[in-house]
């Protein structure tokens, strides 16, 4: 079974969704996606062993050779972010059991679940596979399950968010697959590998730029890079908690991921960075991110809607890394996928608490919360520490690689910025803190702390955002091993 | 025991203290003992620490890779020590201080308390035994946040602004300025380690190098440097065991540690010499001694004209360690010790008169010395040591400072030493000459009850007066201790 573990990784989800919708029970339909997550779990990191001790695995999907058939191809990077994506899936999806009960009606939990484990294997079709129609596809598939549980929100704004996202999304994903049709009719290949080769020969035609600039704009817009970030805030903001949760710490990483394998592995370094100076737009349109949307965060008075807009400054933080085009730079973007899902993961899932019981994240509700919610409010400045980047959390580990990367290249005026990001980060998490713990609660509204089903999942991100801070040794190992296979250019 | 074992035991005991104050929470009095017996183990193991150091061994001790090439690790040398016998000495000293002045003062979450101040403590002696600038900073950023509580102590309006002041000033300054100058460290030297010499030396343009010292000395905002000082006054919300021994010992000390120890051992003196910046810089805390003790003069509430005096007397020692030269840094790691029993005697003093009398302000303390002698007479003899007279241990550390300003040739900041000397005399003897000589303000209504704090605070009063005249006899030990850190034979 092992040697088709790819493909399963991807099939024993897809497969689960059906179950659960047909099961039309809450029960079978969750332990179906419970089943579906930690198989996924289980696959990826199977396959990020073998990738780390055999290299690069190449499946054939149906026996049909590549560059002809579907190839899954796995290499470290794209086993990391795999695991990543697998890893918070396993974590949010027990915590999902109780929070969706609250804020989802029943007749529509299973469809909940159906929709869950679509948007996983969504996710992990377009991290494993080697093709860019493939792609496009799992990108659909990811998408349009995303639009679907976002809807399923309480607020009826929920729809207008959903309807926002929907039209934005869809206008990534043209983007994107014009920029494929474009690759297809130059090369008459969509094997990722294939691709590599064949473009060097027609670089100097200019439907390859064209193609080029299609898929960046798609990719950011899909990755939320400012300022294609619109549909993002009320996205996170009116969905159900899980599904932020779920949605923060993945969607927009693989988004990442795919402008890491479009750019480095498919173009190569010496065309995005040399001749299309991919740089001069990346860096400048990141920083601005990290500051501007740090900023808006700072006046938010919705917390989820404040944590929805720090998220899109920690993606301009990613971005910044790999916009550095060094392996410093392209380690830094490729830990902070990993390290901001833990997080973010983390400060959203604590924010469903706060919602389980309050029922709203309004920071004005949320006064007194230190003292009756303690142990939320705990995994809140937990979280919150490693977002500032204090040492020993996994957010330090993500800030010593990119002020590394800008130092290295002399560029102390991007460092500073950096830091300043971080100290903006410390004004909204303190802003959150002062309340909950410095203002006297409501003594007429009875809350109780969270249930301990909300709690468990939570404080093992929470944990996990300590632990890889405190050893982070094996994360950034591979993040640089990763880092240096997408600069040679090869994969 | 080995020596990093005995290191890490030492660093853990106040955390065990912490837990046996949460456990102990619900009868006080144990769970003071507990925070005493803890406190005084603390010191023991120290001190078995202190024999081994003079001994000439290093204790170290590797924790863990936290990434590739940088390591949380513990090492202990000559100038960590002094800062680990300074605070793990004061730490059990101000906790006996602590249960007469909690009580005395009614002040409540006292289990809050004792638990932040142990856990604080655990944050000190970790920066005295970092080995490299990476737990360091580690150690000192924790020190940061898990002193947060305590300034906040009361939860009133006030406490939080200055709780807001207090973390955005030391974050500011340490994650802006100073990470970004150990990074740049680990760039350019491909190490974060200190090492006698220095590990700058040779690895880029003299300008650069100046430009990081900027970013050092300004990063390290707990050094007080103006502007980045006003994080201290804004503490003095705390409770007062808090500022005496927090932020007159633990938490500044952490500031100027770094400072001298980076110059030591991550520039060198050789290198500070021939820096651009070096001057300038002693110029900038050469200001920041005379400004701050302008300002002190102008205050009238006794405990932020201590902070103000504090943040002149921190300026000695990165003055000390900018002068670059051996007296110099002599002089300011001696200061370190020195200072700490000066300065929280007097806290410790005003303390006591806010619990017994109910007073603040200094005009209003007339006529308090008659019916306070011990505190007042221990407040003239803290005094004594802060302006740097005989018979109280600042006498020499000052001693030394001078020196080194007359063998840098740096007259000017000789002169400066020398003027903060004159205002220091004024601003600090002013108190207990009024308490004792002046006749009461006439409409206060002194009831006849007011007598000397609760005993458990008065003992700890009379331990670090005691210890501040002692300094003077017997100052050897911290001289030794700095003359192996600049590389003389002791």
């Amino acid at each position: 079974m092992s040697e088709h573990l790819p493909a399963l990784l991807v099939v024993v989800p897809l497969i689960l969704a059906p179950v659960a919708a047909l099961s039309n029970r809450p029960r079978a339909a969750f332990a179906a996606a419970f089943a579906g997550c930690w198989w996924a779990l289980y696959a990826s990191l199977a396959l990020l062993t073998r990738v780390r001790s055999e290299g690069v695995i190449s499946y054939a999907l149906g026996g049909w050779a590549p560059p002809y058939g579907i190839e899954l191809r796995l290499d470290l990077v794209n086993a990391f972010v795999a695991v990543t994506v697998a890893t918070i899936g396993a974590v949010v999806i027990p915590y999902a059991w109780t929070s969706v009960k609250k804020e989802i009606t029943e007749d529509r939990i299973p469809l909940f679940y159906t929709a869950f484990l679509l948007m996983l294997s969504g996710l992990l079709g377009i991290t494993v596979t080697g093709d860019v129609f493939n792609v496009f596809v799992f990108l659909e598939i990811s998408s349009l399950s995303a639009y679907s549980m976002i809807a399923l929100g309480q607020d009826r704004r929920a729809l207008t968010a959903t309807f926002q996202y929907l039209i934005m999304g869809s206008v990534g994903a043209t983007f994107i697959v014009i920029g494929i049709g474009f690759m297809y009719v130059m090369t008459g290949t969509l094997n990722m590998a294939d691709l590599a080769e064949r473009l060097p020969a027609v670089m100097d035609n200019r439907t390859i730029p064209v193609a080029f600039t299609f898929l960046t704009v798609g990719i950011t817009l899909k990755l939320a890079l400012f300022p294609l970030h619109l549909w993002l805030p009320n996205a996170y903001t009116y969905a159900p908690s899980a599904v932020t949760a779920f949605m923060a710490s993945t969607a927009t990483k693989v988004s990442v991921y795919l402008l890491l394998r479009f750019f480095f592995t498919i173009f190569g370094f010496a065309f995005a960075f040399g001749q299309m100076r991919l740089n001069m737009v990346l860096m400048p349109l990141s920083l601005v991110a990290i500051l501007a949307m740090s900023l808006v965060a700072i006046y938010e008075i919705n917390v989820k809607r404040l944590l929805a807009f720090s998220s899109v400054a920690q993606i301009g933080y990613m971005v910044l890394g790999i916009s550095f085009g060094s392996v410093l730079g392209v380690t830094a973007g490729l830990l902070h996928i990993f390290n901001h899902a833990l997080m973010k993961g983390a400060l959203f899932m604590a924010m469903g608490c706060v919602m389980y019981r309050v029922g709203s994240v309004q920071l004005s509700k949320m006064a007194g919360l230190g003292k009756k919610m303690p142990w939320t409010m705990a995994a809140f400045v937990g979280g919150g520490l490693s977002l500032i980047g204090v040492p020993l959390t996994v957010g330090f580990i993500s800030k010593w690689y990119l002020v590394q990367a800008a130092l290295e290249q002399g560029n102390w005026l991007v460092a500073g910025l950096v830091m300043i990001g971080s100290l903006m980060a410390l004004v909204y998490i303190w802003k959150v803190v002062e309340v909950a713990y410095f203002q006297e609660a409501d003594s007429d509204v009875e809350i109780r702390e969270a249930p301990l089903s909300l709690l468990i999942p939570t404080w093992v991100l929470v944990i996990a955002s300590f632990w890889f801070g405190i050893d982070a040794s094996t994360t950034a190992q591979v993040a640089t091993d990763a880092a240096e296979l997408l600069l040679r250019g090869g994969s | 025991m080995s020596g990093g074992m005995l290191l890490l035991v030492t660093a853990l005991l106040p955390v065990a203290a912490a837990g046996g104050v949460l456990l102990l929470r619900k009868s006080p009095n144990v769970r003071e003992a507990s925070t005493l017996i803890f406190g005084a183990l603390t010191f023991w193991h120290v001190l078995g620490l202190l024999h081994r150091v003079q001994e000439g061994e290093r204790p170290r001790l590797d924790m863990l890779e936290v990434v590739p090439g940088v390591q949380l690790a513990f090492e202990l040398e000559p100038l960590g020590m002094v800062f680990a016998l300074v605070a793990s000495f004061l730490w059990p000293v101000t906790s006996l201080y602590a249960i007469g002045y909690m009580r005395g003062h009614h002040e409540e979450n006292q289990t809050r308390f004792f638990f932040f101040f142990a856990i604080a403590i655990a944050g000190a002696l970790g920066v005295a035994f970092s080995a490299n600038l990476f737990t360091l900073f580690v150690f000192y950023e924790f020190l940061t946040f898990c002193t947060v509580p305590l300034v906040t102590h009361h939860q009133t309006e006030e406490a939080k602004k200055s709780g807001r002041v207090y973390l955005g000033i030391l974050l500011t300054t340490s994650v802006g300025l100073q990470l970004v100058a150990i990074i740049w460290t680990w760039v350019l030297a491909g190490t974060v380690d200190f090492r006698t010499g220095g590990i700058l030396a040779g690895t880029a343009s003299t300008g650069v190098l100046s430009a990081i010292l900027v970013l050092y000395v300004y990063g390290v905002g707990k050094a007080a440097v103006m502007p980045f000082h006003r994080w201290l006054p804004a503490a003095m919300v705390a409770p007062t065991p808090v500022s005496a021994l927090l932020h007159a010992v633990a938490v500044v000390k952490a500031g100027v540690f770094t400072v001298l120890k980076i110059a030591v051992y991550v520039f060198g003196i050789d290198l500070l010499a021939t820096l651009t910046t070096t001057s300038w810089l002693a110029w900038a805390a050469g200001a920041t001694i005379i400004l701050a003790s302008l300002v002190a003069f102008k205050k009238d509430n006794l405990k932020a004209r201590l902070a103000y005096s504090t943040i002149s007397q921190l300026s000695y020692i990165v003055l000390g360690a900018l002068l670059a030269n051996e007296l110099g840094i002599i002089g300011g790691g001696m200061h370190i010790a020195m200072h700490a029993f000066g300065k929280i005697t007097l806290f410790f003093a005003a303390g006591a008169i806010m619990v017994a009398a109910h007073e603040k302000k200094i005009s209003r303390m007339h006529g308090l010395g008659r019916t306070m002698p011990i505190t007042f007479g221990a407040f003239f003899v803290g005094s004594l040591s802060i302006i740097g007279l005989p018979p109280a241990g600042g006498a020499w550390s000052k001693w030394f400072l001078a020196m080194g300003t007359l063998e840098a040739e740096q007259y000017g900041l000789l002169a400066v030493l020398m003027l903060s000397t004159l205002l220091g005399l004024y601003y600090l003897l002013e108190v207990p000459v009024k308490a004792f000589f002046f006749a009461p303000p006439e409409d206060a209504h002194r009831s006849e009850g007011i007598h000397e704090a609760p005993t458990p605070s008065l003992i700890a009063i009379c331990i670090t007066a005691a210890a501040t005249l002692g300094l003077f006899i017997w100052p050897e030990v911290w001289r030794e201790l700095m003359t192996m850190v600049v590389g003389g034979a002791g």
